[in-house]
């Protein structure tokens, strides 16, 4: 896809923070030209009903993803550790509250 | 993995209801598909600011004004949220805009009818915005991630949209004989042209069978728009509006509202840009986006002179 000049300035990622405690969750994205204008437009474009009570911001270059045709055998090292699991594990019959 | 192999493996991890992400490979017709669906939505929702935005100075209370102001911005922000899932799949903001302003790329055709009184605002709430929901409910099942997201948050805004034009088509049909001609008036204008938004027949629809078979689109047009007409025909009937369709009956038979021809001509016509207000809706966003154009300088400059920007511009 060609690429004309960009005047949109840079993207950001958006998290969201929905209530105190709760994980900050992605949101979607926003163009902005510094930090200022960048927390600014996220707050305009994505709480503007009550969505959030914290807001991150960061620069979509900064992120570090894994590459979803690599996914597979970079997550397989967790495949095979079933005793990860308490299910894995016997109880005796009678025992209570384990 | 071979090509076909890897078209073969695509369709089935669609069948398998999973979501498509930007960075996974896709075939380009996906990709360009999405691209020319996701961006029309994004144009239509920005365009269709301008006959709402015609009535912010005239609207006939402060509480009417404070929500047009709220309802202008969503849409807004509805534009925003798909820009970006658009944006995902290799395309710039800018050449977005600039596709707008060729003609590439089109926006919803019920934009280009002119708000000629108060209750054409709540009959673009109602019907235009209840047609665009009823699309969007299913759309929300989307198998392009980024945009079944953007499709949730947006139904989530919507419904506030479609109740408060029903509210002012209510107060009035129901206000004095002047009004009321006012909101009969608005809904035999728009009535078809919503109906229209669905898009042609299914058999005379080219793209559809790639975009169902991609789940792109979840359902057909008809079936999208019949959901609308069953949903909406008994809410014109509680606030004393008559349907502008003699031919307008409900058949016991199928449990669904039957309606007349649709005039699909000027359906065409319009999409070729001969409606009431093509060219004043393209004048107006050229105009303006140029207007701006000093805005997005200045603040590149001030990045760069403050180098706040963590990222290169």
């Amino acid at each position: 896809m060609p690429h004309t000049t960009n005047t949109q300035g840079p993207l950001w990622e958006v998290f969201t923070q929905k209530k105190s405690g709760q994980p900050f969750t992605h949101a979607g994205s926003v163009h902005a030209f510094d930090k200022e204008m960048a927390i600014e437009n996220a707050r305009d474009l994505y709480t503007r009903r009550g969505e959030a009570t914290g807001l991150w911001v960061v620069p979509a270059e900064a992120i570090v993803a894994v590459q979803p045709d690599e996914a597979a055998p970079f997550f397989d090292p967790s495949d095979d550790k079933i005793y990860r699991y308490p299910t894995f594990y016997e109880v005796p019959e009678g025992a209570k509250n384990i | 993995m071979n090509s076909d192999n890897r078209f073969e493996a695509f369709q089935q991890y669609i069948d398998s209801e999973e979501k498509i992400e930007p960075k996974d490979w896709m075939p380009d017709e996906y990709r360009l598909h999405n691209i020319r669906q996701i961006s029309q939505h994004a144009h239509s929702e920005v365009i269709g600011m301008q006959p709402e935005g015609n009535w912010i100075t005239r609207a006939p209370s402060l509480r009417a004004k404070k929500i047009l102001l709220a309802k202008i911005q969503d849409e807004g922000g509805h534009g925003l949220y798909l820009y970006s899932a658009a944006e995902t799949l290799g395309i710039t903001r800018d050449e977005l805009i600039e596709q707008l302003h060729s003609g590439k790329a089109k926006y919803s055709s019920v934009f280009n009818y002119p708000t000629l009184n108060w209750a054409d605002i709540g009959a673009i709430g109602w019907l235009v915005d209840g047609a665009a929901v009823t699309n969007q409910l299913s759309l929300r099942r989307t198998s392009y991630g980024p945009y079944s997201r953007a499709m949730m948050r947006i139904c989530n805004e919507e419904s506030f949209h479609q109740r408060q034009g029903y509210e002012i088509m209510a107060k009035m049909a129901t206000g004095t004989p002047e009004q009321h001609a006012m909101a009969q008036s608005a809904i035999d204008r728009w009535w078809w042209p919503a109906l229209m938004m669905f898009g042609p027949h299914d058999n005379d629809s080219p793209r559809t069978s790639n975009g169902l078979r991609w789940k792109i689109k979840r359902a057909g047009n008809d079936e999208l728009r019949q959901r609308f007409i069953d949903k909406t025909v008994p809410q014109a009937e509680v606030i004393g509006l008559k349907i502008p369709d003699p031919r307008l009956r409900w058949n016991e038979e199928t449990q669904h509202y039957e309606i007349g021809p649709i005039n699909w001509d000027e359906f065409h016509r319009v999409v070729r840009g001969e409606g009431p207000c093509n060219s004043q809706r393209m004048a107006h966003h050229k105009h303006w986006h140029a207007e701006g154009a000093w805005v997005r300088e200045a603040a590149a400059a001030y990045a760069a002179r403050h180098n706040t920007n963590p990222v290169r511009v």
